[in-house]
């Protein structure tokens, strides 16, 4: 087991660095010359050749390849065109708001997500079951940033139970976690009860059954561990979505995360930051899916296991 | 000897889309003590259903016992609670099933899954525990059972996991033990390893043993009587050696003479009976086996025969037996 | 010999077909999914004729009746440069829709033929275009299409694009893991003894069989492809004004949010109940695809 998780995380290395190539990639495929827009709109042509000899841009692919990549190693992801910061402060200085976001409404998703699923899958009243069902699809209809502002509207400005703008307390952490948590958390609803209903039509199950433990304890031992391996294996793509969620979450909230960072970045095109943070945001996400990964092999002993041993 | 187990008329149904399918249409039958009853017959024709419903573990929805009643050590198991069945299962009556492969847990190791059979149903230490397992480990012939106890099912063999399922099911000495096609799964070779295991602890728990199958071999090999189902009823019950030498219901017939023999003409090519058994949810009128049968007259058609005796010990459910009598050695030659 | 592997492959013919019947079979039985069906064709039916039924020109601004809440003339008020919201609506749901089936489709042709190439071909073909999806399933999929925007800059054609890419990955993982489960059938084994080209087997036999499971997918994709549309819409990443994209809308809507309540809700509406169509249409189909193999 030990040897699998090494190698999970030298295989993490490779993975990073395409990241990081794909990245490069991006910024030579945009278009418009990085030169000329540091320099402005006044700048001469000889200026602009000047900068760019001087930033190494007239060099070939791959030196310019092996030159960002030593820099990003050393954590310098440039400086940003408009306040000439280094991005990396940048990022790090907007980080602490995503990952409280992110963190509160991953588990809420979990908490919740999980829960109802579970709930559903194994209450016998038909009722129940299809109140939850009929909850987690509209979660996963609804757009988020729709359900944030109708939020807003309706416990911000109307109730006045939250406020609304700025702050890092935990009253304002609620409401936009709670309306980043809802996609994920509908789909893993409708997944973990998909999950356990298949897991309970299993073999092992009616061995357990034949042995002579009650419903609830197979519930316990057998069935829920089992049910969360599917589940587990789209936390992963879940962690993605959050992401790819705060972008829109944190534009609505007004908060100063990484999210809205990467928006204005774009709106700007300020390319070292568009790259700063794209880099930073992937490479996280790496990080994550490798420590998913590794939960995995502690659910399911079979993932590890070489199967070359197995027969007898 | 005592009756350990008496059904009594047992009706299962699966109520779905298409319709009710009448898995099980009122089965009836006894079971003595130390007696080893094979149960034969094709898929479908009831035989699992039969013993699911005696160890109420049909799922419901969409399933449902739908009438009779089983009589173990004085209980009708079908007017039980839950709880009370729960006791039961595991302790007095253990089943194990068909495929080793999916029936042990694949995240637990099979050291938890036998002491969890053990601590269901007795107030036993860890320790007490673990040392229960190894020793019925052994019993079923894992080697190294000191330290497999700590593996998991995939590590484990296709034959191996079925002792460990044996092994599971004997931790509380039950009275019965169900058996659903145990070997159907397996090798010959491994098949005829259980089987010699099971008669072997059948012997020293002194249980009783229900074995399902479709193989005409290995009840041969096993049990001490035969019962023989269609289209969820019972068609023959006999001592197993009647059976073989003097089946009087037509269909075992078929049966036995589907079998490639090591005598007997070579040159013919081998007997298969005729048609398909008939869908549980649109029956036949009448004996549900007529379609196909050689022997039909019109009345099969009509009344559906009932489980007559025609000898001692033997029972059989059909109109035309007269026509049968010694039929079997003359299809031999 | 010949004989027996003719009636093989003419079961398993037989076989495929009673699976369509039992498809549309269980699908009228199921009264949600067709409720999801209806709204959908209703959605693309009324975003069609919008130009017809539209009572007013999306664009058309009227300066007297500006933030008028719903009423007779406007059925659900107008924004803040008095055009109507409802026939914004209906015009909207053309660049939603346009957008996202394209992306849908465009996504949805590609990794089909490279789904089935590296899921049938195999080989050294697979390995290159796994790895390659591999490094682009390593960024978080909004990342993936945020940077595309970067680069081309925004806009609804933009989103189009980036949406299509991105979705690439993901979607020829998944048709690879069809044609794996249905490489191994009797009747492709049979094809492949009677002697049929890879080309041949891939077009007429597999890709038949694994039309279903990509159909479902593919459904819910469209689901979050809107999604994801007027959601970069309403960052200001996809379609700009004067677009009556719901996104868009929404955006405009920003300012407005206590004055003008309808500015809000209506177009998020639009969206909710286009993708909760979606989603019932795909659940239906999932449905009607499942439990009957499984019997």
């Amino acid at each position: 087991m030990i040897s699998y998780i090494i190698k999970r995380i030298l295989l993490l290395i490779p993975v990073l660095l395409g990241v990081i190539l794909l990245t490069f990639l991006i910024a030579q495929v945009t278009p418009g010359d990085p030169a000329a827009i540091a320099l402005g709109p006044m700048a001469t042509v000889q200026d602009i050749a000047d900068l760019r000899s001087h930033l190494g841009l007239d060099d070939p692919l791959h030196i310019q390849f092996f030159r960002y990549l030593s820099r990003v190693v050393q954590g310098d992801l440039g400086l940003s065109i408009r306040g000439q910061t280094p991005v990396l402060t940048e990022i790090l200085l907007r980080l602490p708001s995503t990952v409280k976001l992110t963190s509160l409404a991953m588990a809420m998703a979990l908490v919740f997500g999980v829960g109802a699923g579970l709930i559903a899958a194994v209450t016998r009243r038909k009722s129940l079951e299809g109140v939850v069902m009929v909850t987690a699809l509209i979660g996963i209809s609804v757009p988020s940033f729709w359900m944030a502002i109708l939020c807003i509207v309706v416990f911000g400005v109307n109730l006045g139970w939250v406020s609304v703008v700025g702050g890092e307390g935990f009253k304002n952490l609620i409401l936009p976690a709670f309306t980043l948590s809802l996609a994920p958390g509908a789909f893993l609803a409708r997944l973990t009860r998909s999950s356990m209903k298949e897991v309970i039509r299993e073999d092992y199950i009616r061995t357990a059954r034949a042995k002579g433990l009650s419903w609830f304890r197979i519930t316990e031992v057998h069935a829920l561990k089992n049910s969360m391996i599917p589940v587990v294996t789209v936390i992963g793509l879940q962690i993605a979505a959050m992401l790819g969620g705060t972008v829109f979450i944190e534009s609505v909230f007004a908060r100063p995360g990484l999210g809205r960072f990467a928006v204005n970045a774009i709106a700007n095109r300020d390319f070292p930051q568009i790259q700063g943070v794209v880099l930073f945001l992937a490479s996280a996400y790496a990080v994550l899916n490798l420590l998913v990964d590794i939960l995995y092999t502690v659910l399911d002993p079979r993932i590890s296991y070489n199967r070359k041993d197995s027969s007898k | 000897m005592e009756d350990l187990l008496r059904i009594s008329n047992l009706s299962t149904s699966f109520f779905t889309h298409e319709g009710e399918v009448k898995a099980v249409r009122g089965i009836s039958l006894t079971l003595k003590q130390g007696e080893i009853l094979g149960i034969v017959g094709e898929s479908g024709s009831g035989k699992s259903v039969s013993m699911m419903s005696v160890m109420r573990l049909i799922p419901d929805p969409p399933g449902r016992i739908t009438g009779g009643e089983v009589w173990f050590n004085g209980r009708n198991l079908l007017a039980l609670s839950e709880r009370e069945m729960e006791k039961i299962r595991g302790s007095e009556i253990a089943m194990i099933f068909q495929d080793p492969m999916t029936s042990l847990n694949p995240t637990l190791t099979i050291g938890f899954q036998i002491k969890e059979a053990l601590k269901v149903h007795r107030r036993i230490s860890e320790a007490e525990a673990t040392r229960e397992t190894i020793k019925l480990l052994k019993l079923v012939n894992i080697p190294n059972a000191v330290q497999r106890i700590r593996d998991y099912p995939h590590m484990f063999s296709g034959g191996m996991r079925q002792r460990v399922m044996i092994a599971m099911a004997l931790t509380c000495s039950p009275k019965l033990l169900i058996a659903d096609e145990p070997t159907t799964a397996l090798d010959v070779t491994i098949q005829a390893q259980l089987i010699q295991l099971v008669k072997r602890l059948r012997k020293e728990f002194g249980m009783s043993v229900i074995w399902i199958t479709h193989d005409l071999g290995v009840v041969a090999r096993l049990a001490t009587r035969v019962i023989v189902n269609y289209a969820g009823k019972i068609v023959e019950s006999a001592p197993v050696e009647t059976l073989y030498d003097s089946p009087r219901h037509p269909y075992t017939l078929g049966l036995l003479s589907s079998l490639p023999t090591m005598t007997g003409n070579r040159k013919k090519t081998l007997y298969a009976i005729p048609g398909q058994p008939p869908s549980l949810i649109n029956l036949p009128p009448g004996c549900s086996f007529a379609p196909r049968c050689l022997y039909a007259t019109p009345r099969c058609s009509e009344t559906e025969p009932s489980l007559n005796q025609i000898a001692e010990e033997h029972y059989t459910a059909c109109w035309e037996t007269v026509k049968t009598k010694g039929v079997l050695k003359r299809i031999d030659e | 010999m010949r004989d027996i592997r003719v009636t093989e492959v003419s079961k398993a013919v037989k076989k495929k077909h009673l699976l369509d019947s039992y498809i549309l079979r269980s699908f009228s039985k199921n009264p949600v999914a067709l409720f999801g069906f209806a709204g959908f064709f209703m959605i693309i039916l009324v975003s069609l004729l919008a130009p017809v039924i539209a009572p007013y020109s999306p664009t058309e601004m009227n300066y007297d009746a500006i933030l008028v809440s719903p009423c007779g003339d406007h059925l659900l008020g107008t924004d803040d440069l008095g055009r109507d919201i409802l026939s914004r609506i209906l015009w909207g749901g053309r660049e939603s829709l346009r957008v996202s089936l394209t992306a849908i489709l465009l996504a949805g042709s590609v990794s089909i033929v490279l789904g089935l190439l590296s899921g049938y071909v195999g080989g050294w073909v697979d390995m290159v275009i796994m790895r390659i999806a591999d490094v682009f399933l390593s960024f978080p999929h909004i990342l993936l299409v945020i940077s595309i925007v970067a680069i081309i800059g925004p806009g609804l054609t933009t989103i189009l694009i980036a949406l299509g890419i991105s979705y690439i990955p993901g979607a020829t993982r998944f048709v690879r893991g069809t044609v794996l489960v249905v490489k191994n059938r009797d009747y492709i084994t049979a094809a492949q003894i009677m002697g049929a080209s890879k080309l041949y087997i891939m077009a007429t036999q597999i890709l038949p069989n694994i039309l279903a499971p990509i159909i479902v997918y593919s459904t819910l994709g469209l689901g979050s492809a809107i999604l994801a549309t007027s959601g970069l819409s309403y960052i200001g990443l996809g379609a700009q004004p004067p677009s009556p994209e719901w996104g868009a809308m929404l955006n405009a809507a920003r300012p407005y949010l206590r004055d003008a309540w309808w500015m809000s809700v209506f177009p998020g509406l639009a969206i909710f109940f286009a993708v909760l169509c979606i989603n019932l249409l795909g659940d239906g189909l999932r449905d009607a695809l499942d439990p009957r193999l499984k019997n």
